[in-house]
Protein backbone atom coordinates (compact mmCIF):
# COMPACT_ATOMS: atom_id res chain seq x y z
CA UNK A 1 0.00 0.00 0.00
CA UNK A 2 1.63 3.48 -0.99
CA UNK A 3 1.01 6.30 0.98
CA UNK A 4 -1.44 7.83 -1.75
CA UNK A 5 -3.95 4.73 -0.81
CA UNK A 6 -4.17 5.91 2.86
CA UNK A 7 -5.70 9.30 2.07
CA UNK A 8 -7.94 7.94 -0.91
CA UNK A 9 -9.77 5.10 0.64
CA UNK A 10 -11.13 2.38 -1.80
CA UNK A 11 -14.40 3.30 -3.29
CA UNK A 12 -15.95 -0.28 -2.60
CA UNK A 13 -19.62 1.40 -2.12
CA UNK A 14 -20.56 1.32 -6.27
CA UNK A 15 -19.10 -1.97 -6.56
CA UNK A 16 -21.73 -3.57 -3.92
CA UNK A 17 -24.19 -1.39 -5.51
CA UNK A 18 -23.89 -2.62 -9.24
CA UNK A 19 -23.37 -6.19 -7.94
CA UNK A 20 -26.71 -6.02 -6.16
CA UNK A 21 -28.64 -4.76 -8.73
CA UNK A 22 -27.42 -7.37 -11.63
CA UNK A 23 -28.34 -10.13 -8.63
CA UNK A 24 -31.68 -9.51 -7.50
CA UNK A 25 -32.58 -9.30 -11.00
CA UNK A 26 -31.88 -12.84 -11.61
CA UNK A 27 -33.47 -13.42 -8.29
CA UNK A 28 -36.70 -12.03 -8.43
CA UNK A 29 -37.15 -13.57 -11.94
CA UNK A 30 -36.30 -17.43 -10.33
CA UNK A 31 -38.30 -16.65 -6.86
CA UNK A 32 -40.94 -13.65 -6.56
CA UNK A 33 -43.38 -14.53 -9.26
CA UNK A 34 -41.63 -17.37 -10.55
CA UNK A 35 -44.80 -19.43 -11.34
CA UNK A 36 -45.82 -16.77 -13.41
CA UNK A 37 -42.03 -16.45 -15.65
CA UNK A 38 -41.90 -20.08 -15.81
CA UNK A 39 -45.26 -20.65 -17.36
CA UNK A 40 -44.83 -17.83 -19.41
CA UNK A 41 -41.34 -18.81 -20.52
CA UNK A 42 -42.78 -22.11 -21.17
CA UNK A 43 -45.05 -21.08 -23.72
CA UNK A 44 -42.52 -18.49 -25.34
CA UNK A 45 -40.86 -21.08 -26.84
CA UNK A 46 -43.16 -23.04 -27.60
CA UNK A 47 -44.72 -20.75 -29.92
CA UNK A 48 -41.41 -19.68 -31.40
CA UNK A 49 -40.28 -23.30 -31.67
CA UNK A 50 -43.24 -23.89 -33.99
CA UNK A 51 -41.70 -21.50 -36.39
CA UNK A 52 -37.95 -21.21 -36.06
CA UNK A 53 -35.64 -23.71 -34.35
CA UNK A 54 -34.32 -22.42 -31.33
CA UNK A 55 -32.45 -23.54 -28.22
CA UNK A 56 -34.78 -23.14 -24.86
CA UNK A 57 -31.78 -20.89 -23.16
CA UNK A 58 -32.07 -18.24 -25.91
CA UNK A 59 -35.16 -16.87 -24.44
CA UNK A 60 -34.88 -15.11 -21.56
CA UNK A 61 -37.99 -13.50 -19.55
CA UNK A 62 -37.50 -11.12 -16.52
CA UNK A 63 -39.84 -9.45 -15.09
CA UNK A 64 -38.50 -6.25 -13.03
CA UNK A 65 -40.54 -4.97 -10.05
CA UNK A 66 -41.14 -1.62 -9.22
CA UNK A 67 -43.51 0.78 -6.88
CA UNK A 68 -45.97 1.80 -9.75
CA UNK A 69 -45.03 -0.39 -12.52
CA UNK A 70 -43.58 -3.64 -13.05
CA UNK A 71 -41.99 -4.38 -16.89
CA UNK A 72 -41.98 -7.98 -18.60
CA UNK A 73 -38.98 -7.63 -20.90
CA UNK A 74 -38.61 -10.80 -23.08
CA UNK A 75 -35.12 -11.31 -25.31
CA UNK A 76 -34.96 -14.13 -27.92
CA UNK A 77 -32.10 -14.78 -29.86
CA UNK A 78 -32.35 -16.13 -32.89
CA UNK A 79 -29.66 -18.42 -34.33
CA UNK A 80 -28.29 -16.26 -37.64
CA UNK A 81 -29.12 -17.18 -40.41
CA UNK A 82 -32.65 -17.77 -39.24
CA UNK A 83 -33.26 -21.29 -40.09
CA UNK A 84 -37.11 -21.86 -40.26
CA UNK A 85 -38.85 -25.05 -38.23
CA UNK A 86 -39.57 -26.94 -41.71
CA UNK A 87 -36.46 -26.62 -42.94
CA UNK A 88 -34.53 -27.49 -39.98
CA UNK A 89 -36.98 -30.74 -40.12
CA UNK A 90 -36.30 -31.59 -43.47
CA UNK B 1 -58.52 1.63 14.64
CA UNK B 2 -55.64 -0.76 15.75
CA UNK B 3 -52.83 -1.94 13.51
CA UNK B 4 -50.62 -4.83 13.12
CA UNK B 5 -46.83 -4.07 12.93
CA UNK B 6 -44.04 -6.32 11.78
CA UNK B 7 -40.51 -5.54 12.45
CA UNK B 8 -38.60 -8.09 9.79
CA UNK B 9 -35.68 -8.69 8.20
CA UNK B 10 -34.25 -11.63 6.37
CA UNK B 11 -30.89 -11.24 7.90
CA UNK B 12 -30.53 -12.02 11.27
CA UNK B 13 -28.61 -8.92 13.73
CA UNK B 14 -29.40 -6.07 11.63
CA UNK B 15 -31.72 -4.67 14.50
CA UNK B 16 -34.86 -6.08 14.22
CA UNK B 17 -35.63 -6.72 18.39
CA UNK B 18 -34.05 -2.99 19.25
CA UNK B 19 -36.05 -1.05 16.36
CA UNK B 20 -39.35 -3.15 17.76
CA UNK B 21 -38.51 -1.80 21.11
CA UNK B 22 -37.63 1.87 20.05
CA UNK B 23 -40.39 2.12 17.34
CA UNK B 24 -43.04 0.69 20.31
CA UNK B 25 -41.49 2.91 22.95
CA UNK B 26 -42.20 6.03 20.15
CA UNK B 27 -45.79 5.07 20.10
CA UNK B 28 -47.10 4.45 23.39
CA UNK B 29 -45.02 7.86 24.52
CA UNK B 30 -47.90 9.72 22.75
CA UNK B 31 -50.33 7.80 24.81
CA UNK B 32 -51.50 4.99 22.49
CA UNK B 33 -51.55 1.54 23.81
CA UNK B 34 -48.94 -0.38 22.26
CA UNK B 35 -47.89 -4.21 22.58
CA UNK B 36 -44.47 -5.17 21.48
CA UNK B 37 -44.73 -9.18 20.88
CA UNK B 38 -41.72 -11.67 20.27
CA UNK B 39 -42.22 -14.18 17.80
CA UNK B 40 -38.11 -15.17 18.35
CA UNK B 41 -39.07 -18.58 20.04
CA UNK B 42 -35.97 -20.29 21.01
CA UNK B 43 -34.28 -17.17 21.27
CA UNK B 44 -36.42 -14.81 22.63
CA UNK B 45 -34.37 -10.98 23.48
CA UNK B 46 -37.10 -8.26 23.10
CA UNK B 47 -38.15 -9.07 26.68
CA UNK B 48 -34.05 -8.32 27.65
CA UNK B 49 -33.77 -5.20 25.46
CA UNK B 50 -37.02 -3.97 27.11
CA UNK B 51 -35.49 -4.55 30.10
CA UNK B 52 -38.48 -7.07 31.24
CA UNK B 53 -36.53 -9.99 31.05
CA UNK B 54 -36.82 -11.02 35.11
CA UNK B 55 -40.98 -10.34 35.32
CA UNK B 56 -41.62 -13.54 32.43
CA UNK B 57 -43.74 -15.77 33.63
CA UNK B 58 -45.91 -16.99 30.82
CA UNK B 59 -45.25 -16.10 27.08
CA UNK B 60 -46.33 -16.22 23.86
CA UNK B 61 -46.17 -19.84 23.45
CA UNK B 62 -48.95 -20.11 26.60
CA UNK B 63 -51.04 -17.94 25.69
CA UNK B 64 -50.78 -20.01 21.74
CA UNK B 65 -51.65 -23.44 23.56
CA UNK B 66 -54.04 -21.54 25.91
CA UNK B 67 -52.35 -22.64 29.03
CA UNK B 68 -52.65 -18.68 29.81
CA UNK B 69 -54.45 -15.79 29.05
CA UNK B 70 -53.38 -12.99 27.55
CA UNK B 71 -53.42 -10.51 30.51
CA UNK B 72 -51.63 -13.18 32.53
CA UNK B 73 -48.31 -13.04 29.77
CA UNK B 74 -48.79 -9.43 28.94
CA UNK B 75 -45.99 -7.52 30.77
CA UNK B 76 -46.45 -3.62 31.58
CA UNK B 77 -43.58 -1.39 30.80
CA UNK B 78 -42.36 0.02 33.89
CA UNK B 79 -41.51 3.37 32.40
CA UNK B 80 -44.53 3.70 30.41
CA UNK B 81 -47.75 2.09 31.32
CA UNK B 82 -49.85 2.07 27.91
CA UNK B 83 -46.14 -0.26 26.55
CA UNK B 84 -46.32 -3.64 27.03
CA UNK B 85 -44.37 -6.70 26.37
CA UNK B 86 -45.76 -10.25 25.23
CA UNK B 87 -42.23 -12.30 25.68
CA UNK B 88 -41.42 -15.42 23.52
CA UNK B 89 -40.30 -18.90 25.10
CA UNK B 90 -36.78 -19.76 25.28
CA UNK B 91 -37.11 -23.37 25.63
CA UNK B 92 -40.45 -24.16 24.39
CA UNK B 93 -40.08 -26.33 20.46
CA UNK B 94 -40.64 -23.27 17.80
CA UNK B 95 -43.37 -25.54 16.14
CA UNK B 96 -45.67 -25.24 18.98
CA UNK B 97 -46.81 -22.07 17.45
CA UNK B 98 -50.01 -23.03 15.48
CA UNK B 99 -51.36 -20.82 12.71
CA UNK B 100 -54.95 -21.16 14.50
CA UNK B 101 -53.67 -19.68 17.65
CA UNK B 102 -51.79 -16.89 16.44
CA UNK B 103 -54.29 -16.29 14.46
CA UNK B 104 -56.74 -16.15 17.90
CA UNK B 105 -54.24 -14.18 19.89
CA UNK B 106 -53.42 -11.72 17.34
CA UNK B 107 -57.34 -10.90 16.95
CA UNK B 108 -57.13 -10.83 21.04
CA UNK B 109 -54.32 -8.39 21.54
CA UNK B 110 -56.53 -5.89 18.19
CA UNK B 111 -58.82 -5.49 20.26
CA UNK B 112 -56.65 -4.34 23.51
CA UNK B 113 -54.41 -2.63 21.99
CA UNK B 114 -54.08 0.90 19.32
CA UNK B 115 -50.43 -0.91 18.41
CA UNK B 116 -49.21 -4.50 18.27
CA UNK B 117 -45.66 -4.38 16.70
CA UNK B 118 -44.53 -7.94 16.03
CA UNK B 119 -40.66 -8.80 16.25
CA UNK B 120 -39.96 -11.53 13.86
CA UNK B 121 -37.35 -14.21 13.84
CA UNK B 122 -34.28 -13.52 10.98
CA UNK B 123 -35.20 -15.24 7.80
CA UNK B 124 -37.91 -17.05 5.90
CA UNK B 125 -38.75 -19.91 7.82
CA UNK B 126 -42.84 -20.69 9.64
CA UNK B 127 -41.70 -17.87 12.30
CA UNK B 128 -41.03 -15.33 10.06
CA UNK B 129 -44.04 -16.46 8.29
CA UNK B 130 -46.20 -16.72 11.19
CA UNK B 131 -44.80 -13.31 12.54
CA UNK B 132 -45.72 -10.74 9.74
CA UNK B 133 -49.11 -13.20 8.29
CA UNK B 134 -51.23 -10.73 9.89
CA UNK B 135 -49.86 -7.59 9.89
CA UNK B 136 -51.35 -4.79 8.18
CA UNK B 137 -48.15 -2.72 8.07
CA UNK B 138 -44.69 -3.89 7.71
CA UNK B 139 -40.95 -2.06 8.74
CA UNK B 140 -38.23 -4.13 6.65
CA UNK B 141 -34.79 -3.61 8.65
CA UNK B 142 -31.58 -3.15 6.32
CA UNK B 143 -27.91 -2.63 6.86
CA UNK B 144 -26.72 -1.04 3.88
CA UNK B 145 -24.76 -3.94 3.45
CA UNK B 146 -24.54 -6.37 0.50
CA UNK B 147 -26.43 -9.54 2.33
CA UNK B 148 -28.53 -7.38 4.07
CA UNK B 149 -29.99 -6.05 1.00
CA UNK B 150 -29.98 -9.33 -0.64
CA UNK B 151 -32.41 -10.68 2.13
CA UNK B 152 -34.60 -7.74 2.40
CA UNK B 153 -35.81 -8.43 -1.14
CA UNK B 154 -36.26 -11.93 -0.47
CA UNK B 155 -38.26 -10.86 2.89
CA UNK B 156 -40.43 -8.06 0.91
CA UNK B 157 -41.28 -10.76 -1.83
CA UNK B 158 -42.88 -12.94 1.57
CA UNK B 159 -45.06 -9.84 2.52
CA UNK B 160 -46.24 -9.30 -0.74
CA UNK B 161 -47.44 -12.99 -1.01
CA UNK B 162 -47.16 -14.64 2.41
CA UNK B 163 -49.46 -12.26 4.59
CA UNK B 164 -53.32 -12.23 4.65
CA UNK B 165 -53.51 -8.98 3.35
CA UNK B 166 -51.98 -10.18 0.30
CA UNK B 167 -53.67 -13.51 0.13
CA UNK B 168 -56.61 -11.20 -0.37
CA UNK B 169 -55.16 -8.76 -2.99
CA UNK B 170 -54.75 -6.07 -0.93
CA UNK B 171 -52.08 -3.84 -0.55
CA UNK B 172 -49.04 -4.46 1.72
CA UNK B 173 -47.58 -1.45 3.48
CA UNK B 174 -44.00 -2.18 3.71
CA UNK B 175 -41.63 0.96 4.84
CA UNK B 176 -37.38 0.61 4.66
CA UNK B 177 -35.52 1.66 8.01
CA UNK B 178 -32.34 1.65 7.62
CA UNK B 179 -29.85 1.07 10.30
CA UNK B 180 -26.64 0.92 11.08
CA UNK B 181 -26.04 3.76 8.94
CA UNK B 182 -22.32 5.92 8.53
CA UNK B 183 -22.93 9.11 6.78
CA UNK B 184 -19.54 9.83 6.63
CA UNK B 185 -18.61 6.32 5.22
CA UNK B 186 -21.26 6.51 2.71
CA UNK B 187 -19.68 9.83 1.65
CA UNK B 188 -16.36 8.29 1.07
CA UNK B 189 -18.30 5.57 -0.94
CA UNK B 190 -17.35 2.68 1.70
CA UNK B 191 -20.53 2.29 2.21
CA UNK B 192 -23.91 1.93 0.10
CA UNK B 193 -26.14 5.41 -0.06
CA UNK B 194 -29.61 5.50 1.69
CA UNK B 195 -30.38 6.12 -2.71
CA UNK B 196 -29.00 2.91 -3.66
CA UNK B 197 -30.49 0.89 -0.96
CA UNK B 198 -34.00 2.82 -1.96
CA UNK B 199 -33.24 2.19 -5.94
CA UNK B 200 -32.52 -1.81 -5.36
CA UNK B 201 -35.48 -2.49 -3.13
CA UNK B 202 -38.12 0.09 -4.32
CA UNK B 203 -40.30 0.66 -0.81
CA UNK B 204 -40.45 3.93 0.58
CA UNK B 205 -38.14 5.18 3.48
CA UNK B 206 -39.41 5.41 6.95
CA UNK B 207 -36.17 6.56 8.45
CA UNK B 208 -32.50 6.17 9.05
CA UNK B 209 -31.19 4.93 12.42
CA UNK B 210 -26.88 6.32 12.40
CA UNK B 211 -24.36 3.70 13.64
CA UNK B 212 -24.54 4.90 17.37
CA UNK B 213 -23.04 4.09 21.06
CA UNK B 214 -26.24 5.04 21.85
CA UNK B 215 -27.96 2.27 20.51
CA UNK B 216 -25.99 -0.60 22.60
CA UNK B 217 -25.79 1.54 26.01
CA UNK B 218 -29.54 1.51 25.80
CA UNK B 219 -29.44 -2.31 25.03
CA UNK B 220 -27.53 -2.74 27.55
CA UNK B 221 -29.43 -1.06 30.50
CA UNK B 222 -32.63 -2.77 29.27
CA UNK B 223 -34.55 0.32 27.80
CA UNK B 224 -35.59 1.01 24.52
CA UNK B 225 -33.44 4.28 22.88
CA UNK B 226 -36.17 6.26 22.50
CA UNK B 227 -36.37 6.20 26.66
CA UNK B 228 -33.36 6.22 28.07
CA UNK B 229 -31.46 8.71 25.83
CA UNK B 230 -34.22 10.23 23.97
CA UNK B 231 -32.13 13.16 22.79
CA UNK B 232 -29.08 10.94 20.87
CA UNK B 233 -28.90 10.49 17.18
CA UNK B 234 -30.53 7.38 16.89
CA UNK B 235 -33.68 8.19 19.41
CA UNK B 236 -34.64 11.60 17.65
CA UNK B 237 -34.26 9.31 14.00
CA UNK B 238 -36.82 6.25 15.76
CA UNK B 239 -38.65 9.08 17.16
CA UNK B 240 -39.22 10.59 13.80
CA UNK B 241 -40.06 7.03 12.17
CA UNK B 242 -42.53 6.74 14.64
CA UNK B 243 -44.32 9.96 13.44
CA UNK B 244 -44.01 8.89 10.13
CA UNK B 245 -45.68 5.60 10.24
CA UNK B 246 -48.62 7.70 12.02
CA UNK B 247 -48.82 9.58 8.55
CA UNK B 248 -47.06 12.63 9.73
CA UNK B 249 -45.13 14.31 6.90
CA UNK B 250 -41.53 14.69 8.68
CA UNK B 251 -38.43 15.56 6.58
CA UNK B 252 -35.96 12.92 6.02
CA UNK B 253 -32.25 13.79 7.54
CA UNK B 254 -29.72 12.22 7.20
CA UNK B 255 -28.84 11.94 10.96
CA UNK B 256 -25.26 12.06 12.21
CA UNK B 257 -23.44 11.92 15.71
CA UNK B 258 -21.18 14.77 16.79
CA UNK B 259 -18.06 13.72 16.54
CA UNK B 260 -15.20 15.22 17.91
CA UNK B 261 -12.15 17.09 15.74
CA UNK B 262 -9.68 13.98 16.20
CA UNK B 263 -12.38 11.37 15.09
CA UNK B 264 -13.26 13.20 12.17
CA UNK B 265 -9.73 13.20 11.28
CA UNK B 266 -9.57 9.87 11.50
CA UNK B 267 -12.68 9.11 10.22
CA UNK B 268 -13.12 5.36 12.19
CA UNK B 269 -13.51 4.29 15.90
CA UNK B 270 -12.93 1.01 17.57
CA UNK B 271 -15.60 -1.38 16.90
Amino acid sequence: MTIFNFFKPARSAPVARDRLQILLQHERVSAGSSDLIAKLREEIIGVIARHVDIPADKVQVKMQRAEAVSTLEVEIELPNPVRRRAEAAA
Amino acid sequence: MSQVLVVTSGKGGVGKTTSTAAIGAALALSGQRVAVVDFDVGLRNLDLVMGAERRVVYDLINVVQGEAKLQQALIRDKRLDTLYVLPASQTRDKDALTEEGVTRVMEELRNHFDWVVCDSPAGIERGAMLAMRHADVAIVVTNPEVSSVRDSDRIIGMLDSKTVKAEKGEYMEKHLLLTRYDAARAERGQMLKVDDVLEILSIPLLGIIPESEAVLNASNVGCPVTLVDSDSAPARAYLDAARRLEGENIPMVVPSERRGFMSKLFGRRAA
